[in-house]
């Protein structure tokens, strides 16, 4: 699965993308996964109130499934205008 | 309508009187533009937006069409920049066509409430003091409710 992450989130972690091996059932359980790989992600991931997730380029809950899912992307509330 | 996500700077006078030409069905036209606001007391050097490409084009294609659903629309035009900005430049446009004012304004009006907090844009603050990612508002947020 191709995960994507922007603006603060992209420089806490690192990367602007990377390709991830998952089992996770739902965005909540990916983000699980990611806290617990590094100390950079538990640090991107502490508050999940400070974040925006979206799949397959459609903004979503935490809760959403992510059956079938190609692309997920995390990042702060948007400010565009 | 047209949907435009671009590093480039656009014409205002050029795109508005585009948007414009050849309505005679349409009595109302409004253009709306948002410009890179410098900061007082600490000089803005660059605005840096970043965006995410093709949720951000699907994400303003949906918008629009709500809105000319939503308020009868004729037509609809919205341009977004990204990249780094000087203070004064324009950063986005939306224009809207209908056949009175009243849609023409109030689709405006949503069209930017729904761009400022629904569409897959950063800013970025840079001064001499360095950068800063600007904070969501809760107000910006709130500001959708009046269109639920």
């Amino acid at each position: 699965m191709n995960v994507l992450y922007f603006a603060w989130v992209r420089e806490r972690i690192g990367v602007p993308r990377e390709e991830v091996e998952t089992g996770a059932r739902t965005v909540n359980d990916l983000v699980v996964e990611l806290r617990a790989r590094e100390e950079r992600y538990a640090a991107a991931f502490e508050d999940l109130s400070a974040l925006r997730v979206a799949v397959d380029q459609t903004l979503v809950d935490f809760d959403t499934p992510l059956d079938g899912a190609r692309e997920v992307a995390f990042f702060p509330p948007m400010t565009g205008g | 309508m047209r949907i435009s996500v671009q590093e480039a700077a656009f014409d205002l006078g050029q795109e508005a009187a585009d948007f414009a030409a050849g309505r005679a069905d349409m009595g109302a036209i409004v253009t709306f533009t948002g410009v890179v606001r410098d900061l007082p007391g600490d000089p803005l050097d660059v605005m840096e937006i970043e965006h995410y490409p093709g949720m951000t084009e699907a994400a303003l294609t949906d918008m629009a069409q709500q809105a000319v659903t939503r308020f009868s629309l004729g037509d609809v035009l919205v341009i977004h920049r990204f990249g780094a900005l000087k203070p004064g430049e324009m950063i986005m446009m939306v224009a809207t066509a209908a056949p009175h004012r009243k849609d023409a304004f109030a689709a405006a009006e949503f069209l930017m409430d729904y761009l400022k907090s629904r569409a897959p844009f950063w800013k970025r603050e840079v001064t001499a003091q360095g950068g800063d990612w600007v904070a969501a508002k809760d107000e910006d947020e709130a500001a959708l409710d009046r269109w639920s």
